[in-house]
């Protein structure tokens, strides 16, 4: 099974789009385009404006990520 | 991914071999059953009976990270981690990658092959061949004593020569009581760089290929990869040990 190349980076969500997307803020301010990772879906995480969130980056396009954990 | 490398023993290594040979069994079965009409949850549940008739066996995909089945299944412009579908049935003329992984008293193997489903087109043939080239190169690249951007040089300039496109986003990895450990094994890269092989390291080396360019988005489930471009993708993997004597595959006499 593959690895994603990816950067974990911790982000702040700034609103929901369509299909699981969101916009999420990071520490430097970048706005990212993240989707929700597989796990979470499972487990009926929700997410809203505001949540602090682990957003895993890939390397090769620093403008998307996957939101992997909701911090408390 | 677990942090810093581990040198695995000879012991070690003969029980990761073990692991990898239940998943050559599993592919060769597989392999076998593929054709138009069968769906991937068939092949997943293949697997999942094969691998759980071997004692002490199971199958390394389940649950990880929340992964639903024993094998991804991924089928054309899909990439990797293809999710099993009772719904979606082959087609004549598809490619399907199937990626197995087992864990055996307390060690991994993992392994990939891209099928294709009856008769394939010669482009398409070329895809998978290219692609397992380039798995057979990074292999004889992981000597001990040379870099990972060998390992990584070697599968970028082959694939990129039959002018396909080396997926940027996923990588491979080192592989023994964990699923995924350190190092990554990126598909591209320069020769002489990043760390030294050594023997006792074993490491999951895996090219997906493009027919495209290398862009990878992913599905909604949040899992399978599938190629931005909409272009076909091949993905051949080994668990591979590098040893004194050079390197070896684990479970397949190559």
């Amino acid at each position: 099974m593959a690895k994603e190349e990816a950067i974990e980076v911790t982000a702040t969500v700034v609103e929901p789009l369509p299909n699981a997307m969101f916009r999420v803020e990071l520490e430097n301010k970048h706005q990212v385009l993240a989707h929700i990772s597989g796990k979470m879906r499972k487990h009926f995480i929700r997410i809203l404006p505001g949540d602090k969130v682990l957003v895993e980056l890939s390397p090769y396009d620093l403008t998307r990520g996957r939101i992997v954990y909701r911090l408390k | 991914m677990r942090g810093m490398v581990t040198l695995k023993s000879a012991v070690e290594i003969e029980r990761m071999r073990a692991s990898g040979r239940i998943v050559a069994e599993v592919l060769a079965a597989i392999g076998d059953r593929i054709g138009p009409h069968v769906t991937t949850v068939e092949l997943d549940q293949i697997a999942e009976s094969i691998i759980r008739a071997h004692e002490g066996a199971r199958p390394a995909f389940k649950g990880y990270g929340g992964f639903p089945a024993s094998i991804c299944a991924s089928i054309n412009d899909e990439v990797v981690h293809g999710i099993p579908s009772k719904s979606r049935r082959l087609e004549e003329g598809d490619i399907v990658g199937i990626d197995v992984g087992v864990l055996m008293d307390g060690y991994h193997a993992d392994a990939a092959r891209t099928f294709g489903v009856g008769r394939v087109t010669g482009e398409t043939e070329r895809l998978l061949t290219v692609t397992r080239s380039a798995l057979e190169a990074g292999i004889d690249a992981a000597q001990p004593g040379a870099r990972l951007g060998n390992v990584s040089a070697a599968i970028q300039n082959l694939a990129e020569s039959a002018g396909f496109s080396i997926v940027r986003d996923l990588v491979g990895h080192g592989i023994g009581q964990h699923l995924h450990e350190d190092p990554q094994v990126p598909n591209f890269g320069e020769r002489g760089r990043g760390p030294r092989l050594r023997s006792g390291m074993v490491l999951a080396i895996e090219p997906m290929v493009n027919a495209g360019r290398p862009g990878v988005r992913f599905d909604d489930d949040g899992w399978t990869a599938r190629t931005e471009d909409g272009s076909r993708s091949a993905h051949f993997e080994y668990s591979v040990a590098v040893t004194g004597e050079g390197a070896r595959v684990l479970g397949v006499a190559r």
